[in-house]
């Protein structure tokens, strides 16, 4: 098993037509997920590198029965995006677009309230499953099958981190990038929760960053709940206050968000915090060894 | 993005928010005329503010109170071009350019009144408190009770009723409420259409004829929103900001300035801030954050190798990408090219890793060029900090 994506997930993309949609359509269908089409609005009845394209995401799923999307519209029309898949019950939303308006942001996510959907992203690499579906812009072929479990607010980060267990030969059951932005669906909790009832990962990565307090929420649920061993790295420790690191949430506000309180709260939880991303790979080989 | 107080209340004014009359001044002459204005038409003082991006002005010496036209002049013309350091700025401090010089009110009570956003909950946090003129930060680690909350559903926008809740609390009086109402539903107006991130009215005032006053304004801009909103684009002061960061936003890179000698070029924000963490790690210090993107080019990596070396601080440089959807060898040329443009004489590290990795090192090692090349985020740590200690 994985989590929330398998092979028979069929996915539509909204933004098929542009550059980013058709580039990254094309390398999903390649690594094996089933890509059923594709939304622009006023390109319907089109067909686009053999999908047919329609004009309203509500068609699509008529036409095609998807029940997940991936959006690669730009930051003014994404959230809007998000709401039309919510409205037109699509079950999975995975947003990679970065740069969405935070208030565009909060409304979306106040629709999805009222709606089924669950949102993965904005500004994210996506979700996959190796071996048998990938939803986003990762490179697939880092990755390999098997029982770890990665979640993580950052991309190329995540990529390293899969790169360390895959050539130690330790494979994952789902890795998931929740987004680096400060309003986001997925969050940790909600991952880490999957990953515990899934049996197929036995343990989980969890790599956060600097501001908020997502990891220290987080990481109550693991001292509560979580059965698997989890390991952590936290991006930030040298990050200077009050800056914009990049991404949009990785600020430290007002003495808040802090990489030493992240690291504090997850080591009082039982994760076992890396020092360095480098250690990632070690550390979580030595957790599935039981030690 | 961050606007100056001045910019600030001219917005807020369009939303009905009560400030002060003023004017930003530039020179000795605009301050007297400015000031001359205000005594004339019945103010008892005037003040004159520095106008910087930081806060702390005050014990700063950046807030002074004139009871004359002269006097104003004089206060202006010390004020600008001082070097005003605050708890805020660093120990450089920033050059003072602009000044407000404002007409002087009759405090009776000092509150605060703040709008962020609540990442927990998703939603903006409208908050008041009364111990206003003090740092929020302060007053949220002693005395948490003290801040009053109402959240705002982002499709409604605050509602009277809260507004009016806030107000009651604050203890304002009954014939203040209805002025109160109008001041914050117009602050948080100002909030959502113009996109802000954080709003802060400190101190919120009362005047002892019962008026109500928003005394300093601070609003920050959603820089993801700015596409929709040209006019606040236009009040980007970039004498506010690094130079080497305002030439970095010229090409879209991610670009802070930080203060020690390691430069660092890494793809993904994420990955950045973990090579910054292992270079320290490493006993080093990193001289930068420098995030080139996902799909960054060979000219932006060109960009991005100028401005790391026009930073004189820095001894090495350490290039650390995991290509997934950009390829290595891409990269590679990138950096080879860029390498032989800039004609670098420091040590450079690379660390490369992902797709066609393996054409990616070959191109390095036919280039000629002296690169220093590692395997994993350990090895490329500890051999850049290395260099850069030798220079």
């Amino acid at each position: 098993m994985s989590i929330l994506v398998d092979k028979s997930t069929k996915v539509i993309v909204q933004g098929l037509t542009g550059r980013e949609g058709t580039f990254h359509a094309k390398a999903c269908a390649e690594y094996g997920t089933k890509i059923v089409g594709g939304v622009t609005p006023g390109k319907g009845g089109t067909t686009h590198e053999g999908w047919p394209v329609f004009n309203t995401v509500q068609e699509a799923v008529d036409k095609t029965g998807a029940d997940a999307s991936v959006i690669f519209v730009p930051p003014p029309f994404a959230a809007d995006a998000i709401m039309e898949a919510a409205d037109a019950e699509i079950e999975l939303v995975i947003c990679i677009t970065e740069g969405i308006p935070v208030l565009d942001m909060g409304k979306a996510w106040e629709f999805l309230q009222t709606r089924r959907a669950r949102l993965i992203g904005p500004n994210c690499p996506g979700i996959i499953s190796p071996g048998k579906c990938k939803i986003g812009i990762m490179p697939g072929r880092i990755h390999k099958e098997g029982n770890v479990g990665i979640v993580s607010r950052s991309g190329t980060l995540t990529y390293e981190a899969v790169h360390q267990l895959t050539t130690r030969g330790i494979g994952q059951s789902t890795a998931i990038g929740i987004g680096g932005d400060p309003i986001i669906g997925t969050n940790f909790v909600d991952a880490l929760d999957l990953f515990n009832r899934d049996p197929q990962t036995e343990a989980v990565v969890m790599i956060g960053e600097i501001g908020g307090n997502a990891e220290e929420t987080a990481a109550e649920f693991v001292k509560a709940r979580m059965k698997k061993p989890v390991v952590g790295f936290i991006a930030g420790q040298t990050a200077p206050p009050g800056r914009r690191m990049g991404h949009a949430g990785a600020i430290i506000s007002g003495g808040q968000g802090t990489a030493s309180e992240k690291i504090k709260a997850m080591q009082a939880a039982g994760i076992r915090v890396c020092p360095t991303p480098a250690e990632i790979g070690e550390t979580v080989a030595a957790a599935l060894r039981g030690k | 993005m961050k606007i100056h107080e001045y910019q600030a209340k001219a917005v807020l004014k369009k939303y009905g928010v009560a400030v002060p009359r003023g004017e930003m001044v530039e020179n000795r002459e605009q301050a007297e005329a400015a000031a001359k204005l205000l005594f004339d038409s019945g103010a008892s003082g005037a003040v004159v503010k520095a106008q910087i991006h930081a806060g702390g002005r005050g014990k700063g010496g950046g807030v002074k109170i004139s009871k004359s036209v002269e006097e104003a002049g004089e206060l202006a013309s010390k004020m600008l071009g001082m070097t005003l350091i605050t708890h805020q700025t660093g120990p450089e401090g920033r050059i003072v350019r602009r000044l407000l010089i404002e007409e002087t009110l009759p405090i009776e009570r000092e509150l605060y009144l703040g709008i962020v956003l609540d990442r927990a909950e998703a939603k903006p946090v409208f908050m008041a408190s009364q111990a206003g003129g003090m740092e929020i930060e302060q007053v949220a680690a002693e005395n948490p009770n003290a801040i009053l909350k109402e959240y705002v559903d982002p499709g409604m926008g605050l509602e009277p009723f809260q507004a009016r809740k806030l107000a009651f609390q604050l203890g304002l009086k009954p014939e203040q409420i209805g002025q109160a109402v109008k001041f914050m539903t117009g602050l948080y107006r100002a909030f959502q259409e113009t996109d802000s991130s954080l709003m802060e009215i400190n101190p919120f005032i009362t005047t002892s004829d019962g008026r109500l006053f928003a005394l300093d304004a601070k609003i920050n801009v959603d820089d993801n929103a700015l596409f929709r909103h040209p006019e606040l684009k236009d009040l980007r002061d970039v004498t506010e900001e690094d130079p080497l960061e305002v030439e970095a936003s010229k090409y879209s890179l991610n670009y802070i300035k930080l203060d020690g000698n390691v430069g660092c070029m890494v793809n993904g924000a994420g990955l950045a801030m973990a090579t910054m963490d292992i270079i320290k790690h490493a006993g080093g210090m990193p001289a930068n954050f420098l995030d080139v993107g996902g799909g960054a080019n060979a000219e932006q990596v060109t960009h991005a190798f100028e401005i790391l070396l026009s930073d004189k601080n820095v001894k090495a440089v350490l290039i650390n990408i995991f290509g997934g959807i950009l390829r290595v060898d891409t990269l590679a040329k990138g950096v080879v090219e860029a390498a032989n443009k800039t004609r670098i004489q420091l040590p450079v590290v690379l660390r490369l890793e992902g797709t066609n990795v393996e054409q990616g090192r070959e191109i390095l090692q036919q280039s000629g060029l002296n690169f220093i090349v590692a395997d994993t985020m350990k090895d490329a740590a500890e051999k850049v900090v290395a260099a850069a200690g030798k220079a």
